[in-house]
């Protein structure tokens, strides 16, 4: 029995989105996937593409930012004129 | 036996303190609104900068949040909590900015897309990337490296990238948000990941140390 030929590394690279959404038919993930089995650079492909959202979520997580204390005066100031006071800065601050 | 405040009466009481400083704000008490400053600038203010390239942007940005937040109170049904609230102001003040305040020419996106030949092949075959260390001296550089080349993409993917990837709106959500079609969204989305990863790529291929 004749296989039908592969997908092109063009044609799935385009589909990777999708596959990662899970929003691809079942005929098209196995395409997909046969592709991966015979293509390496597609599976590196895949992979750091799966990492680039993982670092680019890294990088903006608010885990390593401090929540307080280190808020410039200056804008501390700022933020009280843009309510319309102008006030000294905060006793609060730590 | 003492009284244990159990997680259910922590949250209820947590809640009930953010309604009475809600209804602060809405009666305009201007120490409420020093107290909201006190409490959330410093998350605003680092949310702005991971958006933000430049100090003055980001704390412009933070300042146009309080603003926009503050006339915007009474639109405010406290469905979130009010620092979820605060933080979705803050990540639009930001994307404004970007929006208009461009201060050098933007590449084109095409010179960061991959590269096929006549029979679809990827030009340059792509390499196996080393795993990364999230935590620690490394994880600080590597954040720095990852914000700067978010930071080279073209505003019109970058935006989509960090509502969609990084601030966790679904597609639809970010088309709301963007005034963009659905399709569109999801288009900008794959070709900003893309490009995103040719910046990285030179700097996590396996054996390029």
């Amino acid at each position: 029995l004749k296989q039908p030929d592969y997908i092109t590394c063009r044609e799935l690279i385009g589909f990777i989105a999708d596959y990662l959404d899970g929003a691809l038919s079942s005929e098209v993930v196995h395409e997909f996937e046969r592709h991966l089995a015979v293509c390496p650079s597609c599976v590196a492909y895949l992979d750091s593409y799966r990492k680039t959202i993982r670092l680019g979520q890294m990088a903006t997580v608010p885990s390593d930012e401090p929540a307080s204390g280190t808020v410039p005066e200056g804008l501390l100031n700022a933020i009280r004129a843009v309510l319309g006071r102008s006030a000294s800065p905060p006793s609060r601050q730590e | 036996m003492m009284p244990v405040l159990d997680s259910t009466d922590s949250f209820s009481t947590e809640r009930a303190t953010e309604q009475r400083l809600l209804d602060r704000l809405r009666t305009g008490d201007t120490a409420a609104f020093e107290e909201v400053v006190g409490l959330h600038a410093g998350r605003m203010l680092a949310v702005a900068r991971r958006y933000l390239e430049q100090e003055a942007d980001a704390q412009d940005a933070v300042q146009e949040a309080f603003l926009s937040a503050f006339k915007g109170i009474a639109g405010f049904e406290g469905e979130s909590r009010i620092s979820t609230w605060l933080h979705r102001i803050t990540v639009n003040a930001c994307l404004m900015h970007l929006r208009t305040k461009r201060r050098r020419p933007e590449r084109s996106i095409d010179d960061l897309l991959p590269v096929f030949i006549e029979d679809g092949h990827q030009r340059n075959p792509s390499r196996p990337w080393k795993p990364f260390n999230e935590s620690g001296i490394e994880g600080a550089e590597l954040r720095d490296m990852v914000r700067s080349k978010v930071n080279e993409l073209p505003q019109m993917y970058r935006e989509v990238l960090i509502l969609r990837d990084f601030e966790g709106l679904d597609t639809a959500q970010t088309a709301g948000a963007l005034g963009l079609e659905y399709a569109a969204v999801k288009t900008r989305l794959h070709r900003a990941r893309q490009a995103l990863r040719t910046l990285l790529d030179p700097y996590m291929r396996e054996g390029d140390d």
